[in-house]
């Protein structure tokens, strides 16, 4: 898209922990987007339960209580945690850049007001309002999940965006874009969002490992995807008692969720280290 | 014909103690179509607060005080609503600003900026406007215009991208072109370029130049006319080729004693003493006064604006012919 932003991912892509962890998360999407049709049906129950099976031929990551194939069930489980983790980050990071340009660039009134409303957003804990709005459902339907992860996730980021634009609109391009007649739209859209889109990349990728964090935490309590689907938190959920007979129904899972966020944690790292112009 | 009548400009400031300071103070002056004037001072006189006024775009918390004038085209510019006045911006008023680094956007190539305003100033669709900005890109003597049009800020000189943001001054058809220290960032051998293609513009496009600047070798051969401002007052305005010839304030005096000559014996340069006052701090009576080696007791005491010979204007007591 632009000249700064395509150098910053390029150097992103040649630190290595940058290219391994782009790798890996790339990876995981592509199993997540192509591997649910080549496996079996993740939520087939055979007509003959017997029971949860080590790791075969037939099963190479084993079976679950319920002789569901636990591969088949991981790679769903990657499609469900990705899609929620990249639509409520989405979510959050239109709302949260929205408020940010807005404020930062209106000031006065504006500005005081929104970023009170902020000030107070996050001085509440969010799984506390998580649980409370999860609560509300008794089954929440997928949509809803992504929905109230998304609209509590974005006070961090109107924060962020708010302060790169307090910077922005006294440097002299957006002074000299108003002095030539530039609506406010414009210079929001044209002059700021493009300046802060280095940031906003960081945070998202950030982001969608906390976000995946955060849903398999309510899947494991009951409270994010709900079953039959299959999710990773509602996988060792469903694991428990069976933790250390059958280990394997619990340790995929597991794993799958901590490379992901890893995966995320580290392209965030990697991407922010890009974009700062002291180490570029 | 007038183009600009500016009439008892002031733009007021909260300054310390609650008090109310103003650090453009009453200016008054008129641009002909065409015409280049050149507005001198040095830094924190209110010169360039004074071509943000005109844009109506003294930063809060300024703003510009009741009584002040400022007719475009006999149109009253104080008494338009933001969006007629967003139409002036980059419309019938193009602003050049003095750092090419800082003042084009590095996330946006120079071609997009050219054509945005274009397009902010005329209904004509997104492939016109871009020929439009590749024709600007030029007029104003950019080679290769249309390769150039893909580039970012950061890979073009700094007389290349004050090009540019004269490209995106010109983009509006303006009839009034402020530059604002328009060549201060640049090397001096592109300084000379730079002014020379701003008067070439203004001939083919019979624009008014308001210069500003603070550097009277910029002024000598390209203005018609000065203003020489001083703590928020034009002091001293007269024909450039007469105010070089015969400087009648004691400030525009000093201004040439302190700007080393080539011909002539060699001698000390003669700096001013002091530094200009902040705005708050401006004694009362002539503002030059306390860094004036003319100075007198009548000077204690607000001077008036004599007018000379030639349309020459004075703010100083020892212009005005003795009672």
């Amino acid at each position: 898209m632009t000249g700064s932003l395509a150098r910053a991912l390029w150097l992103a892509w040649r630190s290595p922990t940058g290219r391994i962890a782009a790798i890996t998360f790339l990876l995981m999407a592509l199993v997540a987007l192509i591997g649910p049709h080549l496996l079996a049906d993740p939520t087939l129950i055979p007509d003959a339960v017997s029971g949860a099976a080590a790791p075969s031929a037939s099963h190479p990551l084993g079976t679950d209580q319920l002789s569901r194939d636990v591969l088949s069930r991981v790679v769903s489980g990657a499609r469900v945690s990705l899609a929620v983790a990249a639509l409520a980050v989405a979510l959050s990071l239109t709302v949260g850049a929205a408020v940010g340009l807005i404020a930062g660039y209106a000031g006065g009134l504006t500005d005081a007001v929104l970023m009170r409303l902020v000030d107070g957003a996050l001085a509440v804990p969010r799984l506390f309002v998580l649980l409370l709005l999860v609560l509300v459902w008794d089954r929440i339907p997928l949509a809803a999940l992504i929905l109230v992860i998304g609209v509590t996730g974005w006070f961090g980021t109107s924060r962020l965006v708010r302060g790169e634009v307090l910077r922005l609109r006294r440097a002299e391009f957006v002074q000299a874009a108003e002095a030539l007649g530039a609506t406010p739209g414009r210079i929001i859209l044209r002059h700021l969002l493009p300046n802060v889109a280095g940031p906003l990349i960081v945070t998202a990728t950030l982001g969608l490992g906390d976000v995946i964090l955060l849903e398999a935490g309510l899947s494991f309590l009951g409270l994010g995807v709900q079953p039959p689907t299959p999710s990773w938190g509602g996988m060792i959920l469903d694991a428990r008692p069976v933790l250390l007979t059958a280990p394997w129904t619990s340790l995929f899972p597991g794993l799958a969720i901590l490379i992901t966020v890893l995966a995320a944690n580290l392209l965030g790292e990697a991407l922010q280290s890009a974009f700062d112009p002291r180490t570029a | 014909m007038t183009l600009l009548t500016v009439t008892d400009l002031r733009v007021a400031f909260p300054g310390p103690n609650g008090r109310v300071v103003h650090p453009v103070d009453g200016v008054s002056f008129t641009m002909e179509r065409g015409e280049t004037l050149a507005l001198v001072g040095e830094s924190g006189c209110g010169k360039s607060l004074t071509s943000m006024a005109l844009l109506r775009l003294v930063p809060p918390p300024g703003r510009i005080t009741q009584g002040s004038g400022i007719l475009l085209d006999g149109q009253d510019l104080l008494s338009l609503d933001e969006r007629a006045m967003r139409e002036v911006r980059g419309g019938r008023i193009g602003m050049v600003f003095q750092d090419p680094m800082t003042s084009l956007n590095p996330v946006l190539t120079v071609g997009d900026q050219v054509a945005e305003t274009v397009r902010a100033h005329q209904r004509i669709a997104a492939a016109a406007a871009k020929a439009r900005a590749i024709q600007l890109l030029g007029e104003v003597g950019i080679p290769e215009p249309a390769e150039r049009y893909q580039a970012f800020p950061h890979q073009l000189s700094g007389g290349l991208r004050q090009r540019v943001m004269i490209a995106i001054a010109l983009a509006g058809e303006p009839a009034l072109l402020i530059a604002d220290e328009p060549t201060t960032a640049l090397d001096v051998t592109v300084q000379a370029q730079i002014l020379e293609l701003l008067e070439r513009l203004r001939e083919s496009h019979g624009m008014a130049v308001l210069l500003i600047t603070h550097d009277l070798g910029v002024v000598a051969g390209r203005a018609d006319r000065v203003a020489v401002m001083y703590a928020g007052q034009i002091v001293e305005s007269a024909a450039t080729d007469r105010l070089f010839r015969s400087p009648s304030h004691p400030y525009t005096q000093s201004l040439f004693a302190s700007i080393p000559r080539i011909e002539g014996p060699v001698g000390r340069l003669a700096p001013i003493p002091g530094t200009v006052p902040a705005a708050h701090a401006w004694p009362a009576g002539c503002r030059f006064q306390p860094r004036c080696p003319r100075a007198e007791e009548r000077c204690a005491v607000t001077p008036p604006i004599v007018t000379l010979a030639g349309g020459q204007t004075c703010r100083c007591w020892l212009a005005a012919p003795t009672p």
